[in-house]
């Protein structure tokens, strides 16, 4: 195996439920949990790091900590939103590297669906954002902040409607073949193009699902690593940055990306032609365009032509992407959909992926994730992960 | 286009003036006396240079539309936007007393103000 790396993913675990009626959060977070330690061949006895991000209940990680009864010398609830998972894996490797931990503990889960939309509660008022009464008011929902950019890059670079539909059809021809995915039928451009309008240029078919659910993965030092095997996954890059509106002076047509793109590539000593499989945060379909011309897969306002034609469908197209159907079609667990953009890298490397969507001779994968909202504010982090003998 | 029900701004220290002179419907933006450039949201910190010398101008109220959508699933549908202020700094807002078809980016538009639920009120825009 190759030793080169700070740090290993030596566990991973999809919690299957959708919709979770009959669990609580903290229990979701746990079973996601056992379900990544058992994957790695670990027990919660080898835990001595934690991360989580705001979804967990309590004060930071402790009541998890606690639920769990686990050991810890190290903790971090980093927050960025749904790109908080892939950060705290950077996190848990310059933790081990440092002699912090050990085995890293990273879990996500929530219950929106079976909540429904009764467990918004009001922020104390010396906690609301300084930027709330700005922005509140006016209805800043989250599918409308997101056609914002999508309607300014369309004017930008003259994307079009049918170039963004793609994005949800090569998910959707991914989502057929996983059994636990909550949109199964594989969709055409016309299906997505003539779905509803939900804020213009957006249809219904250009968002994510929403769903319950969890994950968890497990980072160990090259150490643990040593001993559990060939199924460990190496951590080759990892990258953040947060993207604002600068006072008033923005851009809504890139991301983050274009910072931690950059920076993971270099960090990992590769370009993006390198890539075989990449899980790229997919909110909505313009979060996918905008993403994947921000990490140089193509020039900036080309991302229009390179999602089309199945170019993101595996087997078919250059980049194989969210090859279990993404947020676009298979799961959104609790808004967040980071941590399952680094589950299925790690079953691409593993070559563990559904046969029919397993990418031949997966050596590196590239994950990205986007949190908060492009339009506003977002946390962006991006990873670059290999194949234990590659 | 009918319009919506106007939530209410939470004023706090930094905001109050702004707040207090949209009940006189004007638009105020915060400017750095160091570096001389207004920003938005208003701060008692510039963002722009990280100079604490800030002070209240009243705005032109005039600006173009970066880009808009029309939130179609509200009870009634509304126009979101950000206007880019002839001062400099974009600014969230609604665009109101507008056919949503006719609107364009680019779009000049000018402030007005809607009244919120518990007698504030929120600067918008209209095509002008
Ligand atoms: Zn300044």
């Amino acid at each position: 195996m190759t030793s080169n790396h700070l740090a290993f993913i030596a566990g991973a675990f999809e919690h299957p439920t959708r919709k979770a009626i009959d669990k609580t959060v903290a229990q979701l977070h746990a079973e996601s949990a056992l379900g990544a330690l058992a994957d790695a061949g670990l027990t919660k006895e080898d835990v001595d790091g934690y991360f989580c991000a705001g979804d967990a209940p309590g004060l930071g990680g402790m009541s998890i900590a606690e639920y769990l009864n686990l050991n810890l010398t190290h903790t971090d609830s980093t927050e960025t939103g749904g790109s908080s998972y892939l950060i705290h894996v950077g996190h848990a490797v310059q933790a081990i590297a440092q002699g912090k931990c050990k085995v890293a503990l990273i879990t996500l889960a929530g219950r929106p669906r079976a909540d429904g939309a009764t467990m918004a509660q009001a922020t104390p008022r010396a906690l609301l954002p300084p930027e709330e009464s700005f922005e509140r008011p006016y209805g800043p929902v989250i599918p409308a902040l997101y056609a914002m950019a999508a309607k300014r890059h369309m004017y930008e670079y003259g994307t079009t409607s049918e170039q963004l539909a793609w994005i949800k059809v090569a998910a959707s021809h991914h989502a057929q073949h996983n059994k636990h995915a909550m949109l199964r039928d594989v969709v055409s451009v016309e299906e997505v193009i003539n779905s509803p309008i939900i804020a213009d240029p957006i249809h219904r078919l250009d968002c994510c699902v929403v769903s319950d659910g969890g994950g968890a993965v497990i980072v160990v030092s090259p150490e643990v690593a040593r001993d559990l095997g060939d199924r460990c996954v190496g951590i080759k890059a990892h990258a953040e940055a947060v993207k604002h509106l600068s006072g008033g002076y923005f851009d809504l047509t890139f991301t983050g990306a274009v910072v931690t793109g950059p920076k993971a590539f270099a960090e990992a000593g590769i370009v993006p032609t390198d890539i075989d499989y990449a899980s790229i945060y997919d909110s909505f379909t313009i979060t996918v365009l905008e993403t994947v011309e921000d990490l140089g897969f193509c020039q900036k306002g080309k991302g229009g032509a390179f999602v089309a034609d199945g170019n993101l469908i595996s087997g078919v197209g250059k980049l194989p992407f969210n090859t279990d159907g993404g947020g676009l079609c298979n799961n959104h667990p609790t808004n967040r959909g980071g941590m399952t953009k680094v589950i299925e890298a790690v079953r691409q490397l593993r070559g563990e992926a559904h046969p029919n969507v397993q990418v031949n001779n997966c050596g590196l994968a590239l994950v990205h994730g986007t949190g908060g909202a492009i339009s506003t504010r977002m946390g962006s982090a991006t990873l670059i992960l290999e194949r234990n003998d590659a | 286009m009918q319009d919506r029900t106007y939530p209410d701004p939470t004023p706090n220290l930094e905001t109050e003036p702004f707040w207090a002179a949209a009940k006189d419907e004007k638009l105020l933006l915060k400017y750095c006396r160091t570096c001389g450039k207004a920003h938005y949201y208003p701060r008692a910190v510039c963002p722009l240079c990280g100079s604490t010398e800030t002070e209240w101008r009243e705005a032109s109220g005039r600006g173009e539309i970066y880009s808009f959508t029309q939130f179609r699933r509200a009870p009634v549908p509304y126009v979101l936007a950000y206007v880019t202020l002839i001062e400099g700094p974009a600014m969230l807002t609604n665009v109101v007393d507008c056919e949503f078809d006719d609107l364009k980016i680019g779009q000049p538009v000018g402030v007005t103000f809607r009244d919120t639920q518990a007698g504030f009120k929120l600067p918008v825009f209209r095509p002008v």
